[in-house]
């Protein structure tokens, strides 16, 4: 039985994993795609038609794998966790059909409409569906976090006929936990896209190809950046204020704290953790810190596990409550330090913009170009911490993870799944990879104008309104 | 009427739509293979669903996270019970999607050839699959006393379900062909209507087995004659009337008969199925019942306002998106994104 479990896991989190690096550069792009489009109706300048037209080639290259990777996403839930799906359907289900409804349509119909409708729409109601595309996404993120957030923090729910059945929908989507999560993920998404922007951009200055387009994308790509970066962490700030009540045991896990700190509470920065005999060791710490990040102000001592241990012992009985605690704790510090480096990089961007020497710093350039991948791994360890901080409950405090695994689905037919879905996201990843360094290198170079004599010149969309 | 119960209709209505509407999708990722002669045509049929297929697919999203939600017992049987099946399924819906995003992003033989593939392979087994799965839902699979599936391989493949397998894949071939016949000019139509004609006896024969194991291989018509007759007794007559559309070069009507057959064949698995979701073959006391396999009221009542409001805007821009690209493709001069 634990073979299926570790493997449903490794399963889960792989196509997770995989599929959250789309995400983030979907919802991201769109955002900023949308925002270029619009300069362009209102500014009437074709150079941001020309931008918006460039980025959107990896914008939908990316989108394509994020939706396919997205049907998994669903389908996984019923395959691997059977038992999880049958206790939890009624509250978890639903915001999962809410999404397909309200999201998942508006941005599959309309992204076809923005394909395919360059020519066919007027100017406006052409941007309307890029923004459409961008409202959809951002949809998407919330439902999906509102089922996510009840595993975190269940609100909103009876136990009765063996399982957790929906009683208010207010209290699930009013959950605290949704409200720290969502703005803090849809942030890191922005981030994720503008620092894609940015750092592409970076390598044309760097090359000085395409200068006055790049500067333009770069300017509104550090702008966004810089301003998600901010969000990030105030709304990180939140996270840890909630975690502080809601999840005292991820951030205990997370500071590798096995007593009570002292009070006002110090911040790791690094330490040697042993599990085994319950101690950490060389801590490098940074006083007031922790104090700070989970209570907003210089005092207030936080939990430790042992204590939290303890306290589960009684509620639920003997077993094990521990989550993985390195893994836990230096996901945590390999999110702070990507958060921390983004907004280092946005915030001397913006600064060397102003002064006009961004072009000429090359060294700053390169720096940038490094800076595409901070928010990919930031997104990732941040997942990481959340739902290995979670364990060993599925729902926490309702439902361990060992006991949500479908009992009818074999080892065999789970490392079949897990085979070869690993062995598609390989492939599709270095193809993403490939695709998107060949159209950096071919750039936004003019194309040969389009023959639109085939169009009749007075109706809508014809060469009156040609893009060129 | 039971809240269970219009969860149940409502899902039938996401499967049927599903089907009818990615059946054509199929059927235009098959032609790629069996009717377009060189690289412009391949790239025009597969520009003719190019603006609808991914919204088409969410139905099929929107119908399982609605299972998920009304009918946990429901998805969670399901979908671990065909778990090698929906892995298959879930791998042909990756390569067909990315497919025809990367098809013209890359110049070699090789990469354009391998796509192609996928895309065929992708619009072929998933229609194949969608017919096992409906068939052998109605057929009974070995479901226990705890609502957990054991299937082996011949609850999944024999006679009846292959049939249906085949049906799905030949009628989404023809209701794809005859999407082309409506969406394309010139010798492309021709051909797709000429290639039409050619398929229909062949599905007719198939359609015909189809009914025939139906009756012989599970007790849809015992349970449910009174409705199944009648059905699929107009489902024949519809068939019938295609052929005389076809002759005619009636495009939309004809169009219009594969459709229809199509959504009477998917609403009559769930005729059969009620007043259950999963039939067991173990024993009928093992069947899962629509009451018991549903989520509570509350939650049913929250999602069925949803449904109710989103639904009609869902379909009036689905509508919309349809009538914009409502012109034909005219191949050279056309502006082709995929």
């Amino acid at each position: 039985m634990m073979e299926e479990v570790l493997l449903a896991r490794i399963q889960f989190a792989s196509t997770t994993l995989f599929h959250f690096i789309f995400v983030p550069l979907s919802i991201g792009l769109a955002l900023i795609i949308a925002i270029m489009q619009t300069m362009y109706v209102v500014k009437k300048d074709e150079i941001y038609l020309k931008m918006t037209k460039f980025w959107s080639v990896f914008f939908l290259i990316n989108f394509a794998i994020g939706v396919v990777t997205g049907i998994i996403q669903e389908f996984q839930f019923g395959m691997n966790w059977s038992a999880y799906s049958r206790f939890v359907g009624d509250i978890f289900g639903a915001p999962l059909a809410v999404e397909a409804l309200l999201a998942f349509f508006l941005e599959s119909t309309f992204i076809g409409i923005w394909i395919f409708g360059w020519n066919k729409l007027p100017k406006k109601l052409h941007l309307a569906c890029i923004w459409l595309v961008s409202i959809g996404t951002i949809m998407s993120a919330f439902w999906i976090l509102a089922a996510n957030s009840f595993m975190q923090n269940p609100t909103g729910y009876v136990l009765q006929n063996g399982r957790a059945e929906m009683n208010d929908v207010v209290a699930l989507l009013t959950n605290e936990k949704l409200w720290v999560a969502f703005p803090h993920t849809l942030f890191g998404s922005f981030a994720t896209g503008a620092f894609f922007v940015v750092g592409v951009s970076a390598w044309y200055l760097i090359k000085k190809r395409k200068v006055d387009f790049f500067t333009k994308s770069i300017k509104i790509a550090l702008v966004i950046g810089m301003l998600s970066g901010l969000a990030m962490a105030f709304t990180g700030h939140a996270q840890a204020q909630y975690l502080m009540h809601a999840q005292p045991m991820k951030m205990a896990a997370a500071e590798g704290l096995w007593e009570d700190s002292g009070d006002p509470a110090a911040w790791t920065l690094i330490a040697n953790i042993d599990v085994e005999n319950r101690e950490t060791t060389g801590r490098i710490d940074i006083p007031y810190a922790l104090s700070y990040l989970t209570y907003s102000e210089f005092k207030g001592k936080v939990r430790g596990m042992n204590a939290l241990e303890q306290e589960m012992i009684e509620k639920h009985g003997e077993g094990e409550y521990l989550p993985p605690v390195k893994i836990t704790f230096w996901s945590f510090r390999i999110m702070l330090v990507t958060g921390g480096a983004l907004l280092g990089l946005g915030a001397l961007g913006l600064f060397l913009l102003y002064r006009k020497k961004l072009i000429q710093s090359v060294w700053f350039l390169r720096l940038l170009i490094a800076g595409i991948f901070l928010p990919f791994i930031g997104n990732s360890f941040g997942w990481i911490m959340s739902e290995m901080g979670r364990q060993p409950w599925v729902v926490n405090g309702l439902m361990k993870t060992s006991d949500g695994i479908s009992p009818n689905v074999s080892v065999g037919q789970i490392l079949f799944s897990l085979i070869s879905f690993s062995t598609i996201y390989t492939i599709l990843g270095i193809i993403m990879v490939v695709l998107f360094v060949k159209y950096i290198k071919i750039g936004p170079e003019e194309k040969p104008e389009e023959d639109v004599s085939a169009t009749d010149p007075f109706e809508t969309g014809g060469a009156g309104n040609a893009i060129k | 009427m039971p809240l269970s119960d219009i969860w149940f209709v409502l899902i039938a209505v996401l499967f049927i739509g599903f089907i009818f509407l990615e059946g054509f999708d199929f059927g235009v990722g098959m032609s790629t293979k069996f009717l377009a002669r060189n690289d412009l045509e391949k790239r025009v049929v597969i520009n003719t669903i190019g603006p609808v297929w991914d919204a088409n697919e969410v139905w099929l999203i929107t119908a399982g996270g609605a299972m998920f939600a009304a009918f946990p017992h429901w998805y969670a049987t399901a979908f671990s019970g065909f778990y090698i099946p929906f892995v298959v399924l879930l791998l042909a819906f990756i390569i067909r999607g990315v497919a025809f995003e990367f098809r013209n992003k890359g110049e070699s033989v090789a990469w354009v050839k391998t796509w192609d593939w996928a895309i065929f392979i992708g619009s072929i087994l998933p229609p194949f699959l969608f017919g096992v799965f409906f068939s052998s839902l109605i057929r009974g699979l070995p479901i226990d006393g705890d609502m957990n599936m054991y299937a082996g391989f011949t609850d999944f493949v024999n006679v009846y379900t292959v049939i249906s397998g085949l049906l799905f894949v030949v009628l989404s071939y023809l209701h794809g062909l005859l999407f082309i016949g409506l969406k394309t000019e010139g010798d492309l139509r021709v051909r797709a209507n000429a290639a039409a004609v050619k398929m229909y006896a062949l599905t007719g024969v198939i359609l015909a087995l189809f009914i025939v194991f139906t009756y012989l291989d599970t007790d849809a018509f015992t349970d449910h004659g009174a409705i199944l007759y009648p059905m699929f007794g107009l489902a024949i007559v519809l068939y019938g009337l295609l052929f005389f559309f076809l002759k005619k070069k009636k495009e939309g009507l004809s169009f219009t008969m594969t459709g229809l057959v199509f959504v009477i064949i998917m609403a009559s698995f769930f005729i059969a199925l009620f007043p259950n979701v999963m039939i067991s073959s173990i024993d009928p006391a093992f069947n899962m019942s629509i009451a018991e396999s549903a989520s509570g009221d509350y939650s049913l009542k929250i999602m069925t306002i949803v449904a109710f409001t989103m639904v009609p805007i869902v379909l009036a821009y689905t509508i919309w998106s349809y009538y914009i690209f409502r012109k034909r493709l005219t191949g050279d001069k056309e502006h082709l994104e995929y």
